[in-house]
């Protein structure tokens, strides 16, 4: 499925938040959304998954989903949303009990998903009992439960320290060399965009637009390893954001 | 070089359970000498004695299941019954607009009224015989503070949690059950545990203003009969009605909110 978002713009109440933004998710890729603090990048994700409604333009899925795809358009959050509640295996579950599977089906994906994400050791494990690094694995597992077309990741290791950020995209890349997915990657760490993104946009500060569109061809699982290519990358990301972030945050100091 | 000497600790309160046990029996063991002794007027305080007789009494007789069962009847049909419709028009509230806005001022006016103010009125509508007068003070008394403890709980699940929900396509129904009551649950917990002590005064009172049995009313015609023995011995059982009350709650909690480690 090919996922395109056209001619978005968005006010709350005076304010402009996104002006005429269009870009297209291509099956397999992974498109990382960077840009100033409150650019309206994290808007734009909650109107891909239709959380939320724009003013103006839309949101078009082109082609039909798979039919084994439980829920198409699948998030992951920031602050991981898992319920306390439940064990790794209990959050897992809950996105799957509404859809009418077999019991035996259900629990073979759970179990499928933890071993994905090497928790299978932890199903029994509450969030609180897990560390950061695992509650976003917990997190991944539940999201790729119900085999979306499209992954929405909203500054998924933003919430960790940094060795932890290292080991999750390391899992993260292993995850899609295995089986390619589509996904709205939205960071505000250049490091991140630049290991996990095929291509980078670029929005402005508020109200974003779409400033520049990066392709990235290193393949991913290369660019761990050729590190310098990737520094250099992310230098030329840097200078074309620098004079945006530095406005973005003056205009924050002023508001 | 002398050592750098130690300069914390003393403050962590470690409980020494005994020490409790200690001083119940040295109060018990002044009580009975005062009274053996006549330190303590009979007047103010029975000798432990003739509390024990009252007891011995009330097992023999068998009016203790009696008085009991009366009063768990209406603590248990009042409070259960009170807590259900308390959790319900919580929730209700919670989750819709214009339920809050209809039942909000209603319960804001209503709860601060002591519910036994209302007795009167249940009898007058339920007659003084029968448990109808005194279930409903009791049921009132326990709506109350479900209500506003299952509202706020509602208000206080994180959206985050139901934004996820929805996100992942769950019905509205299995968010509120799967999502939100859990999340209210600790909030409601705390509110039982709060109406089911109200529930123990209005019970009381109740059975003093308008009942032939029930413990209440056995501690008031106690009373009325300078039988401090009796008296006693009937606060003594409300003492361990409450504790268990408590105890039971405390299971409940403990059951449902061990995620909370």
């Amino acid at each position: 499925m090919r996922l395109g978002v056209e001619n978005i713009s968005h006010h709350y109440g005076e304010t402009e938040v996104l002006r005429d933004v269009s870009l297209t998710v291509q099956p397999g890729r992974i498109i990382c959304l960077i840009g100033p603090s409150g650019c309206g990048k994290s808007t734009l994700l909650r109107m891909i998954g239709g959380l939320e409604r724009p003013d103006k333009g839309r949101v078009r899925m082109d082609g039909a989903a798979s039919p084994d795809s439980l829920n198409p358009l699948t998030y992951i959050f920031q602050d991981f949303a898992l319920l306390p509640w439940r064990t790794a295996a209990g959050n897992v579950s809950l996105v799957l009990e509404g859809h009418n599977l077999p019991r035996a089906r259900r629990e073979a994906i759970i179990a499928d998903v933890l071993a994905r994400t090497r928790l299978s050791d932890f199903a029994d494990a509450l969030p609180r009992q897990l560390s950061g690094g695992m509650r976003q694995r917990v997190a991944i597992a539940r999201a790729l439960a119900v085999s979306p077309e499209v992954l929405l990741m909203d500054e998924p290791l933003s919430a960790l320290d940094a060795q932890t950020r290292e080991l999750l995209m390391d899992d993260l890349v292993a995850l899609w060399a295995r089986q390619p997915f589509s996904a709205v990657y939205v960071t505000h760490n250049l490091a991140e965009a630049v290991r996990m993104g095929h291509a980078i946009v670029i929005l402005s500060r508020r109200p974003g637009q779409v400033r520049e569109i990066v392709e990235v061809d290193i393949p991913l699982e290369e660019r761990a390893a050729r590190i310098d290519e990737l520094a250099l990358l992310q230098r030329r990301l840097w200078e074309m954001m620098r004079d945006e972030a530095e406005a973005a945050d003056r205009e924050i100091a002023n508001a | 070089m002398p050592d750098v000497p130690f300069r914390g600790g003393g403050y962590a309160t470690r409980p020494r359970r005994w020490v409790g046990l200690v001083v119940m029996i040295a109060l018990l063991g002044l009580w009975w000498l005062g009274s053996a002794r006549g330190w303590i007027s009979p007047i103010a305080l029975p000798p432990p004695q003739d509390v024990l007789a009252a007891f011995r009494d009330l097992f023999v007789t068998g009016r203790i299941w009696d008085h009991l069962g009366a009063s768990l009847y209406r603590l248990g049909m009042g409070w259960f019954f009170g807590s259900l419709a308390g959790i319900t028009v919580g929730l209700a509230m919670g989750l819709s607009r214009s339920v809050r806005g209809g039942a909000g001022p209603l319960v804001a006016a209503l709860f601060p009224v002591p519910k036994i103010a209302l007795l009167p009125l249940f009898i007058v509508w339920f007659g003084v015989v029968g448990e109808g007068s005194k279930v409903a003070t009791i049921l009132f008394g326990a709506f109350f503070p479900t209500v506003i403890n299952t509202l706020a709980g509602v208000d206080n699940v994180d959206r985050g949690l139901i934004r996820m929900g929805q996100s992942f396509g769950l019905s509205r129904w299995a968010i509120v059950r799967k999502i939100i009551l859990p999340g209210a649950a600790p909030s409601i917990l705390s509110g039982m545990r709060i109406s089911s002590s109200i529930c123990i005064v209005l019970l009381i009172a109740a059975e003093m203003i308008g009942a032939q049995n029930g413990v209440g009313a056995y501690i008031l015609f106690a009373g009325a009969n300078y039988a401090l023995g009796q008296l006693i011995a009937g606060v003594m059982i409300l003492s361990m009605l409450g504790l268990t009350v408590a105890w039971l709650i405390g299971l409940v909690e403990k059951r449902l909110l061990a995620w909370r480690g």
